[in-house]
């Protein structure tokens, strides 16, 4: 008797803060789900950002460990007057992003359209446009580098079949950005490609039918109607690229080194603040960097938004 | 009235009503249509074939414009990398690095991308794709500090946790429009038969969302595989990967071509692998929610 009691009772006394756990978790799970990704993302991800606008305003430089003191916005001051590779840094950062994503898009829409409709060996053509895609950046900037070689690149040996002159191209101070420009339109093309090919599938087929027949050509079907309606697809791809060119890193340092070059030819505002930060060790300069780059990005993501938000009420 | 495209619409009609005009124009169409496609499929692939081909090539060959395509292969440059530049360790440590740093994502992605879509926690998820906005060399500074306090630069930890700066976002985000495709009525008849909220996630959604899973997983771990700027400040000796092992080939010595070509090879092997066998997930994950507007 007094043994099923006992035991009875230890049982609900062990079943009771387990089933009220659960029970909690049960009628919290919205939270319960999301704390540990948020945490995780608070601390790994929203602290140090907090930190590098912090650091902005101060001296920190030498040893990360050493004290520091606050010196206001000197470091913005003198980014923006007397630090010479800050201007040439964002024009290039534009510059790269601008011409890459806009090349980008056009050829990714013609080679879209050009596989939207089915053809014989469409799987092995849709498999070769994925290659560059998830092949390891750093390779293709290596593979590229032998390409571009100027003494025994098979570019330079191509041009010589036209009878034009051997070039410098990545090791031409002049040439380096265009030619890695290029090296980032062959590798992200076909994601341009992908996004809107998947865009196109969705859309319906009676208004371009309907245009047919009332005798609109193909390059009208084009501009007035499959291209107003794969708008979102078209700002989705360009935002998705926008923000992946600006931070373009792995082609530009594998290639060109610290520096962007001994000209900093190819010294974008990603390669500066890492060679702010883990060559010379500035970190409050290079977090200043950080901070107008951050600026930078979110203000062409907005815009992007705002283009979509236009189009949508269109 | 004269381009391409016209005419290749054109088809079904000229197949009911074949004219000699039309059909000259249709062949002309298609004609273009495949150079196109040709040129198209030569340009992607051709640089690529270029590195595998040079991979197998001398130092002498790789200098020698009329060996250009008939040369003596040689596996040499890949005994190379394998044996002496011991890439192997390499392979292993990019390995772990991708594995680890993708199954601690999932298991903190899962749940969360699974809550945000059924409670539609519009502000969390944007939140957790900030990340994808941040420049990485921003986070770079903190964390170095944050690793050398805690003497664990050097070793797998800051490797983990700064790939997961990649690969959380990327399954959330994956996971989020997958979730929500699945219709929730049959979480609805779950509970309508005693299922708690952890019951359904548990044995409905998370069965119904392993494709998901799947090509969330898959993509996570490639660009995990393919990350270079965490391990390159954060990796010591023991744990360098792949991709700075490759970079430091350039870095020290005088370019050995052939050697570079295999190594570049050697990484860029198994992600074309992976692509091959799974492309179907790969396009869904890539264009995930991006075309939804």
């Amino acid at each position: 008797m007094a043994d099923t009691t006992v035991r009875q009772g230890s049982r609900a006394g062990g079943a009771g803060p387990l089933a009220g756990l659960s029970a909690w978790a049960n009628r919290n799970v919205k939270w319960v789900f999301t704390a540990p990704a948020l945490v995780f993302t608070v601390v790994m991800i929203s602290l140090p950002v907090v930190y590098t606008v912090v650091l902005s305003f101060t001296d920190a430089r030498g040893s990360i460990q050493r004290d520091f003191s606050f010196v206001g916005i000197d470091n913005y001051v003198e980014m923006l007057s007397t630090f010479d590779r800050f201007w040439p840094a964002v024009w290039r950062t534009v510059l790269f992003t601008g011409v890459a994503v806009t090349v980008q898009l056009v050829l990714g829409l013609a080679i879209a359209l050009l596989l939207r409709k089915p053809f014989k060996g469409q799987g092995f053509v849709r498999v070769v446009i994925l290659l560059p895609l998830v092949a390891t950046p750093v390779a293709v900037a290596m593979m590229w580098l032998l390409i571009f070689e100027p003494t025994i690149g098979f570019a330079n040996e191509f041009l010589g079949w036209f009878n034009l002159p051997a070039q410098g191209w990545i090791s031409d101070p002049d040439q380096a950005l265009p030619t890695l420009i290029f090296v980032d339109i062959w590798q992200w093309t076909p994601m341009v490609t992908l996004i809107l090919l998947a865009g196109l599938s969705t859309l319906p087929e009676e208004p371009e039918e309907a245009a047919r027949v009332d005798g609109a050509n193909a390059w009208q079907r084009l501009v007035h109607i499959t291209i107003p309606m794969l708008l979102p697809a078209i700002v989705a791809a360009v935002l998705i690229r926008s923000i992946d060119a600006l931070k373009t890193f792995d082609l530009l340092y594998a290639t060109k080194g610290r520096g962007g070059g001994s000209l900093n030819e190819a010294e974008t505002l990603n390669i500066l603040a890492y060679s702010l930060s883990f060559e010379y060790n500035d970190y409050g300069m290079a977090s200043a960097v950080l901070v107008v780059f951050f600026v930078i990005i979110v203000a062409a993501c907005l815009a992007l938004w705002q283009i979509q938000k236009a189009g949508r009420r269109t | 009235m004269t381009t391409p495209q016209v005419q290749d619409e054109a088809k079904a009609l000229t197949r009911q009503r074949p004219t000699p005009r039309r059909s000259s124009r249709r062949r002309r169409a298609t004609a273009w249509r495949w150079t196109g496609i040709l040129v198209v499929a030569a340009t992607f692939l051709f640089p690529l074939f270029w590195m595998l081909l040079s991979s197998f090539k001398t130092s002498l060959d790789i200098t020698d414009p009329s060996a250009m395509f008939g040369f003596e292969p040689t596996a040499r440059n890949y005994e190379r990398v394998l044996q002496e530049q011991n890439f192997g360790r390499f392979i292993g440590n990019s390995l772990i690095v991708g594995l680890v740093s993708t199954g601690l994502s999932l298991v903190l992605a899962v749940p969360a991308a699974y809550a945000m879509s059924r409670y539609r926690m519009h502000r969390s998820s944007g939140m957790l794709l900030l990340a994808r906005v941040i420049p990485g060399v921003s986070l770079l500074v903190p964390w170095y500090f944050l690793f050398s306090r805690m003497g664990t630069v050097g070793t797998f930890l800051p490797l983990f946790v700064s790939h997961m700066f990649v690969t959380l976002p990327l399954i959330t985000w994956i996971l989020l429009s997958f979730f929500d495709g699945v219709p929730v009525e049959l979480e609805e008849a779950g509970r309508v038969d005693g299922l708690t909220n952890i019951g359904v996630f548990w044995r409905i959604a998370l069965p119904l969302a392993v494709p998901g899973i799947a090509t969330a997983s898959i993509l996570a771990f490639v660009f995990s595989w393919n990350n270079f700027m965490f391990a390159l400040v954060l990796s010591g000796e023991a744990t360098r990967t792949l991709p700075v092992a490759i970079f430091n080939f350039i870095a020290y010595s005088s370019i050995d071509w052939g050697g570079l070509m295999a190594a570049s090879v050697v990484i860029t092997l198994p992600v074309i692998v992976i692509a091959l066998l799974t492309q179907r997930y790969i396009v869904s994950g890539l264009t995930a929610g991006a075309t939804k507007g």
